[in-house]
């Protein structure tokens, strides 16, 4: 059988498929009598124009990142962990307990404190379905899905009843304390004498989840732990042949999955919102799934899908609130089409790769010869 | 173009049942055949033998109106004929027996013949229909088998009698069987060519696709030889013998003997004793004793299924199991998951599925040439795995066993079975353990890889290590064994000297010993 050569199956399917999404989009946009071009354009400048859209799609794409890479790691191992959500919920309640509970001398312990918490709190929360999936055969898809609202019900309760300072009306927690803010991407730049925009949450933790989409790749590609994990994803019998413990294997990619899924939490919370509110995730833990499918779960492409998904998340709230160049008129786009559009993204480039893929083969096959 | 009449006339002058022309076919790059050109006279038994990949099961696919050929064309009785799908390939008298049977398996035997070729929606008139064409069709041909009985309750050689006569059924007048003796014991296999022969005398065109030199010198009347996708040449097999067949089919001269001197056994190395193994609740291996010296090899012939497979297993450390397992006078743990724990104790383990267990098909070679033995100090450094040092050892391997493409970096699906097979022995082997436990060690493999593989084995029993083989290839075996072990229904039915007469190990085999039979 013909097999696209590497580059074409890495960079041109994505791209293929994006270009898809798009063209999709701008019909949906035309046919509700918008200028899709116009709208386009809005979204590149309110997300890439500025430095502020920057620093907001730089926000978006570190969570995405997390997530992605998380999910990722499960992939390997072929679990599909679809509880990123739950986890990185879980990872918000130990940012939370890190931040009013402890009183760190320093930003920087709270930022090792916070990232303790939640990457164990979320890695907990993922242990629970692995241990049922490898003792008990209770399917990962099935448990993890129903830990997403276990994850959601148990913040609510805590929200309303435990962490709400009293006489607050909203079910989120106080304010963290002002030293524990995570340097943002204007101090970080400031140091190095370059100016940017104070706006944007996007924080030191972009870096921190750069530093782990290398560790990511070193785990999976230079150690014992990696090498058994795909070789278990791939082949679970020869991986007992081998010697591998599937038991093992499970509970530990899943811990890793969770724990980096939980992580998302110190970028959303700590470095964003300050303080943790109901659905703090915001969906992050599902669109870590299409992110990794789309960077076929390699840290390279996580980092870059999770790049075009801050882009649509940033472009989309902008495209809200766009006005018309020429006329200076408010386009009218509906919240929901931002929405449909992010989805069709989603749907194209994370689950119909193979309808691109089979005429692309035929193509490269008829131009080989 | 000529005519139709034209070819009409020719058709009753041709003698041939089949004739394919000039068929070619190509899966992108790769040219699966080439310029086929061959003719099966009426009547007669034909044989297609050719190594792995050399285009046999393309053709037989292109026949039977799987693939559609690049170019080329059929003549069905001397009638050009397109063969677009399986059922042109029926309707033109074409029937096929494939290796892995397609039988209903909780149906009946009659109710699996008529399926596909049913006269209406009313099954009661078919089924009676089938009922008499069977009774016929057992009468002429000496197919026995009960109408009624449930296919799962058929052993392997009566399901593969139920796809011959499904194919009868259906007016087959060319029969082709793609390996059919794979799964058979001797005995059954000898049933199955006095069946092929029933049919030729009848006036059948029987078309068989082998790999084993004997089949096609004690059956067939004519054999065409395939290598690397062509068709090298067609002989009478009577003017023809083994060795001619092997080197057209490998290209050059190739030893069919294993060359090994007398054994010379030292220290006992494994002691089994009454080892058992349960799967799904049902006991695969029923209570299994024998020990291994150094410097011999034991084989433990059998039928595929009747507990070889669970008791490599269980040595492996793959399958739980109880009773005992001694190497070097420590018993080794039965509980749990051991594969660890034997590799330590000095055992390799070459399995019998190569694909299943022994390769990560995605990883690449030199990944492959580390697995298992992903914890050994050699390929560590510090908190990282020594790729550098995988690579290396899997040039240093590829170059030994000559396995081919010599490239570490190709994932092992990309290449050929009989060198995903030197893969893994390469690994095995080079650990130079106390015991090798070696299944279905050419299986898949060509001619010319077995020869090495066989060579090799024998080098390791010379330096005084153990030896387990596990092969349903009877003539492998009792070339390569020193003493032959018999299985059957997860039990040891007795040893034997290698030289023990065939139809003896046969006998055994089916579960048959002196007092019973």
């Amino acid at each position: 059988m013909t097999k696209l050569p590497r580059w074409a199956d890495v960079v041109l399917v994505p791209l293929i498929c994006l270009l898809i999404a798009f063209v999709f989009c701008g019909l949906l946009i035309a046919a509700i009598g918008q200028n899709p071009w116009v709208a386009l354009t809005s979204m590149i400048q309110g997300s890439l124009g500025t430095q502020s859209g920057w620093g907001y799609t730089l926000f978006y794409a570190t969570n995405f990142l997390l997530t992605g890479l998380g999910v990722s790691i499960a992939f390997h191992a072929s679990l599909f962990n679809i509880g990123g959500e739950g986890q990185a919920t879980l990872g918000g309640l130990g940012v939370a307990v890190a931040c009013l509970f402890i009183p760190w001398p320093h930003w920087s312990l709270a930022l090792l404190g916070s990232i303790t918490l939640s990457a164990l709190f979320g890695a907990l929360w993922a242990l629970i379905p692995a241990w049922l999936q490898a003792k008990r055969g209770s399917h990962i898809v099935i448990t993890t899905m129903m830990f997403n609202f276990i994850a959601y019900a148990l913040i609510s309760y805590l929200l309303v009843n435990v962490l709400r300072p009293e006489g607050a009306m909203d079910p989120a927690t106080a304010r963290f304390d002002k030293a524990f803010n995570l340097p943002k991407l204007a101090d970080i730049f400031g140091v190095m004498g370059i100016p940017f925009s104070k706006a944007p949450p996007a924080n030191i933790m972009l870096f921190v989840a750069l530093a782990l989409a290398v560790a990511t790749w070193a785990l999976l590609w230079h150690t014992r732990l990696g090498y058994a994990i795909r070789a278990f994803g791939k082949q679970e019998k020869a991986a007992v042949y081998a010697g591998i413990s599937p038991v093992r294997i499970t509970l530990y990619a899943l811990l890793l999955s969770g724990g980096i899924s939980g992580l998302m939490a110190v970028n959303a919370v700590q470095g964003g919102a300050h303080r943790l509110v109901m659905n703090s995730v915001e969906g992050a833990g599902f669109i870590g799934i299409a992110v990794a499918l789309m960077g076929r779960n390699h840290p390279f492409g996580i980092v870059l899908a999770s790049l075009l998904f801050g882009f649509l998340f940033q472009g989309g709230a902008q495209l809200a609130m766009a006005s018309d160049p020429v006329t200076g008129e408010q386009l009218k786009i509906p919240r929901e089409v931002i929405t449909v559009l992010q989805a069709l993204v989603i749907l194209f480039t994370g689950a119909l790769p193979y309808m691109v893929q089979r005429p692309l083969e035929k193509l490269f096959a008829r131009g080989g010869r | 173009m000529p005519s139709q009449a034209n070819l009409g006339r020719q058709a009753t002058a041709a003698p041939f049942a089949i004739e394919l022309r000039g068929i070619s076919k190509a899966f992108g790059p790769v040219q699966a055949n080439r310029d086929i050109n061959i003719a099966v006279p009426k009547g007669t038994i034909h044989g297609i033998i050719g190594e792995n990949g050399a285009g046999k099961s393309t053709l037989m696919s292109i026949l039977y109106g799987f693939y559609k050929a690049d170019a080329g064309t059929i003549l069905v009785g001397g009638v050009e004929t397109a063969i677009p799908d399986s059922q042109s390939a029926i309707r033109a008298g074409i029937g096929m027996v494939f290796q892995h049977f397609k039988l209903v398996q909780n149906f009946t035997v009659l109710e699996n013949i008529i399926l596909g070729a049913e006269d209406g929606p009313w099954l009661g008139t078919s089924l009676a229909r089938a009922r008499r064409a069977l009774a016929d069709l057992s009468r002429e041909y000496d197919l026995d088998v009960n109408p009624d009985a449930v296919v799962e309750d058929l052993s392997v050689g009566h399901q593969q009698r139920v796809e011959i006569l499904k194919a009868l059924y259906r007016q087959a007048d060319i029969l082709i069987l793609d390996e059919p003796t794979g799964v058979l014991t001797p005995e059954e296999a000898d049933h199955l060519f006095r069946i092929l022969r029933g049919l030729r005398d009848q006036g059948k065109t029987v078309i068989l696709i082998t790999h084993k030199l004997r089949e096609i010198m004690e059956t067939t009347d004519n054999v065409s030889v395939m290598r690397r996708g062509t068709m090298v040449g067609t002989v009478k097999t009577a003017e023809t013998n083994p060795e001619e067949l092997a080197e057209l089919m490998v290209g050059r001269k190739v030893l069919l003997q294993v060359d090994k001197d007398p054994a010379n056994p030292g220290r006992e190395v494994l002691r089994v004793e009454n080892l058992r193994v349960m799967t799904e609740g049902v006991e695969r291996l029923k209570g299994v004793s024998f020990s291994i010296r150094a410097g011999e090899i034991v084989g433990i012939a059998g039928v595929a299924g009747n507990g070889q497979s669970e008791l490599l297993e269980a040595l492996g450390g793959i399958a739980e199991a109880t009773g005992r397992i001694v190497m070097n006078g420590v018993d080794l743990p039965l509980k749990g998951l051991n594969g660890q724990s034997r590799r330590e104790a000095g055992i390799a383990h070459v399995p019998e599925d190569r694909q299943v267990l022994g390769l990560i098909m995605d990883f690449a070679a030199w990944e492959n040439v580390g697995f298992g033995y992903q914890n050994d100090p050699k390929y560590q450094s510090g908190l990282f795995m020594n790729n550098g040092a995988l690579r290396a050892d899997t040039e240093a391997k590829m170059a030994r066993f000559d396995v081919r493409p010599p490239i570490p970096t190709l994932a092992a699906k990309n290449f050929s079975g009989g060198n995903q097979q030197k893969i893994v022995v390469a690994r095995e082997i080079e650990r130079n353990p106390d015991l090798l436990l070696i299944g279905q060690p050419t299986r898949g493999v060509d001619i010319g890889a077995i020869e090495f593989i066989h060579k090799e084995i024998v080098a390791l029993r010379d330096a005084g290590k153990a030896v387990l083989l596990v092969s349903v290839e009877l003539d492998e075996i009792r070339s390569l064994s020193d003493r032959v072990l018999v299985m059957f229904d997860g039990q040891i039915m007795g040893e034997r000297p290698p030289q023990t007469d065939e139809r003896e190990l046969g006998l055994l085999m089916a579960g048959m010993t002196e007092t019973t039979a």
